[in-house]
């Protein structure tokens, strides 16, 4: 990122006006005020080299642009990177803060003063000040920013127009005099106030740009400004009650462990209800049967049979069992796309009410035994979604060495909800105890792996700090946006790889290397794990498709002993190729085919010592 | 003291981060020298949550032995 301001590499799509930049604290109702200000035409473009999406439209003669919450501008992460370049291209900023959290977001809004740009500020969740117990003086506010405040309830469109009268009026706040004269300084270098900033907070990429060193002056900077905010939320804020509103006193019990334990169970028993049994059962079951593979399959076939034979390379690698316009959009449309979009939803439910944070606070303990911590319960829980999904996830851990550690537990020990399916029926045809073997087994390998990755690998994981927020009812919309959005990108990545996958395995089919593979595999399947040999294709085939894996298990005839040490071999292993390819982009080459190398020994290994044992 | 013996309901003044990686995110999110918070909920074994008006934070184990904290 070399480039002088990488605002210009956002497509506005020919749309132009003066800069409005929405900007503001996560779950602050940014997206509120966006869609209101903007309407239906809208552009959402990603911004080059990240994973964060910006959402550009057009009010009157403002373009006006929605940047990713974030606690602060700086180069700490992706969104702050990027709420970072966008807000140094703004002409002017519409700081949304809610007023519930005062002391928490006028950090940011005071951050946004001191970089000298144009800015109004929301005051929003007003209509939860009483419930809360508190109240604001606005007036005081807006003397002591320096700022346009205006009063707001988004949700309830409760003071939007006088937010879009007052718009012209945003201007400068008041900065701190001696940051006034250190910004001025340093901006003789840069010729612009807002990077001047940046350089003296220490934001080595906006020092790179000008050719210059950073001041090391951050923390001093912060924690005045820290202690400027204290002065300025004593001053405005006012409590006029001990009462606790029941959001707070949700947020009380979901976390301490008493009540916030059988909480969580409960929670997860609901997301296996909804999840489990309605997506992957009935829509699954309407997507993958009733409309792929009944209505989708046939047309294709007979749109492309008349032109190639299914049996030359080409009719197999397009329209073969593992083709490209069959197996693929199957796969992905009928069974995939469903379960992943029953999960972001689930994510961002969890997200937007205030829970999932709680919940990385009450895992956090058993998380760094492993060498994690309390945020990795997010790829976790997506991993019971998709392990491809999961892994891409990871990229919110603090350090190297946290992801390496998650990716190899999501390889290793958690099973897709694509392979779930198929090995709960098998299990359920078990008797309790062999069920019992497999559940020990698998948490096992996953405590163990974790264990064993965190004493051997050099340096430290970092730890858990993050900010609880409100307990609120998730805004649908909200809910929906995230889920799409992310379900899409999901699919740009994700597509490929299958697409690449299917190709491959379409020429071990062709060439016949399957028999091959399976004949020298024997030595493993039967010495070792004493297996039938049929069983090593179906391992092979769950590299392709999760749940053809296990489904293939169920064909071969097998005693109860030999089903059990073939799911455990089956959960272990290496994941779809799908998920590989991600974890060779994400952990590069080395980390990758360790991570892969190890889940086959581990796999093996473990089912080994299983069948001796029985 | 160290952030990680302070007892639920107590309050304390921050003293000390002696965490370097930590420090400026700490100093963000409202942990700085000289602020005060209430000490709300402490997970047993694991992360301590620190209270100011209507604002929590949790902090990890770990990252609370290096954060140096006295009574108020």
């Amino acid at each position: 990122m070399n480039n002088c301001h990488d605002t210009n590499k956002i497509d506005y799509k020919g749309m132009k006006g003066r800069k409005l930049v929405l900007a503001g604290n996560p779950n602050v109702g940014k997206s509120v005020f966006f869609n209101y200000l903007t309407g239906v035409y809208v552009d959402v473009s990603n911004f080059p080299g990240t994973t964060v999406d910006i959402s550009v439209g057009k009010y009157k003669d403002y373009l006006v642009m929605d940047t990713p919450g974030v606690y602060g501008v700086s180069s700490f992460n992706e969104e702050e990177t990027v709420a970072r370049d966008v807000i140094l291209g703004a002409d002017l900023i519409l700081n949304i803060v809610d007023s519930v959290h005062l002391d928490r977001d006028l950090f940011l809004t005071k951050q946004l003063i001191d970089m000298g740009k144009p800015i109004i500020v929301a005051l929003n969740m007003m209509d939860e000040l009483k419930q809360n117990g508190i109240s604001i003086d606005d007036r005081m506010l807006e003397e002591l920013l320096g700022v346009p405040v205006i009063p707001t309830a988004a949700a309830k469109k409760t003071g939007m127009e006088a937010l879009l009268k007052a718009l012209p009026r945003a201007k400068q706040g008041n900065r701190e005099p001696k940051l006034i004269g250190l910004i001025k300084q340093m901006a003789e270098n840069t010729d612009n106030e807002a990077e001047a900033l940046m350089i003296l907070e220490d934001d080595e990429i906006i020092a790179q740009r000008h050719d210059m060193k950073t001041a090391g002056l951050r923390d001093e900077i912060y924690i005045e400004r820290r202690r400027a905010v204290e002065d300025i939320v004593s001053e405005v804020l006012k409590e006029t009650s001990k009462g606790a509103s029941l959001g707070v006193q949700l947020g009380r019990w979901m976390l301490k462990p008493v009540t916030g334990i059988p909480m969580l169970a409960a929670t997860l028993y609901l997301m296996y209800k909804i999840i489990g049994i309605f997506v992957a059962g009935t829509v699954v079951g309407f997507t993958e049967e009733t409309v792929m593979e009944g209505i989708y399959k046939p047309f294709i076939l007979s749109l492309l049979s008349p032109y190639m034979s299914e049996s030359s390379f080409i009719g197999n690698l397009l329209i073969g069992e593992f083709g490209i316009f069959t197996m693929v959009p199957v796969y992905i449309l009928g069974l995939l796309l469903p379960l992943i979009i029953g999960f972001y939803m689930l994510m961002a439910f969890l997200e937007d009410s205030g829970y999932l944070p709680r919940i990385a606070a009450l895992v956090d303990r058993m998380l760094v035994s492993l060498g994690l911590n309390g945020k990795a319960i997010i790829p976790i829980i997506l991993g019971f979604g998709c392990v491809t999904m999961a892994t891409m996830t990871t990229r919110i851990l603090g350090t190297k060495r946290e992801k390496i550690i998650a990716t190899m537990l999501l390889g290793l020990a958690i099973p897709c909800s694509a392979q779930l399916g198929v090995i709960m029926g098998l299990i359920s045809e078990l008797d309790a105890v062999y069920v019992l073997i497999y559940a020990v087994a698998i948490i096992t390998i996953f405590v163990l792996a974790g264990t064993v990755l965190n004493k051997v690998m050099p340096g430290e994981s970092s730890q858990l700090l993050i900010d609880l927020p409100a307990i609120r009812l998730p805004l649908l919309g909200n809910v929906l946006k995230k889920t799409f959005q992310k379900t899409v990108m999901f699919l740009k990545e994700a597509v490929p790889l299958f697409i690449y996958g299917a190709i491959f395995i379409s020429a071990l089919q062709y060439t016949d290397s399957l028999t091959y593979i399976e004949r020298w595999m024997s030595p493993v399947t039967e010495s070792l794990l004493r297996l039938p040999p049929e069983t090593a294709t179906a391992f092979i085939m769950g590299i392709i498709r999760r749940d053809f894996g296990a489904a293939g298990l169920t064909s071969i005839v097998m005693s109860q002993q030999q089903v059990l040490v073939s799911l455990i071999v089956m959960t272990l292993f290496v994941p779809c190729i799908a998920a590989i390819m991600v974890i060779f982009k994400e952990r590069g080459t080395r980390d990758a085919l360790a991570i892969w190398l190890g889940s086959f020994a581990a796999a093996f290994i473990t089912g080994g010592i299983v069948a001796w044992l029985l | 003291m160290t952030l990680d013996k302070v007892k639920r309901g107590n309050k304390v003044r921050i003293i000390k981060i002696d965490n370097g990686s930590l420090k400026t995110q700490a100093i963000r999110i409202g942990i700085y020298e000289g602020a005060v918070f209430l000490c709300s909920e402490k997970l047993p074994g694991g992360p301590i949550i620190l209270q100011n008006r209507l604002q929590e934070v949790a902090v990890g184990r770990g990252l609370a032995e290096d954060i140096e904290v006295e009574g108020v």
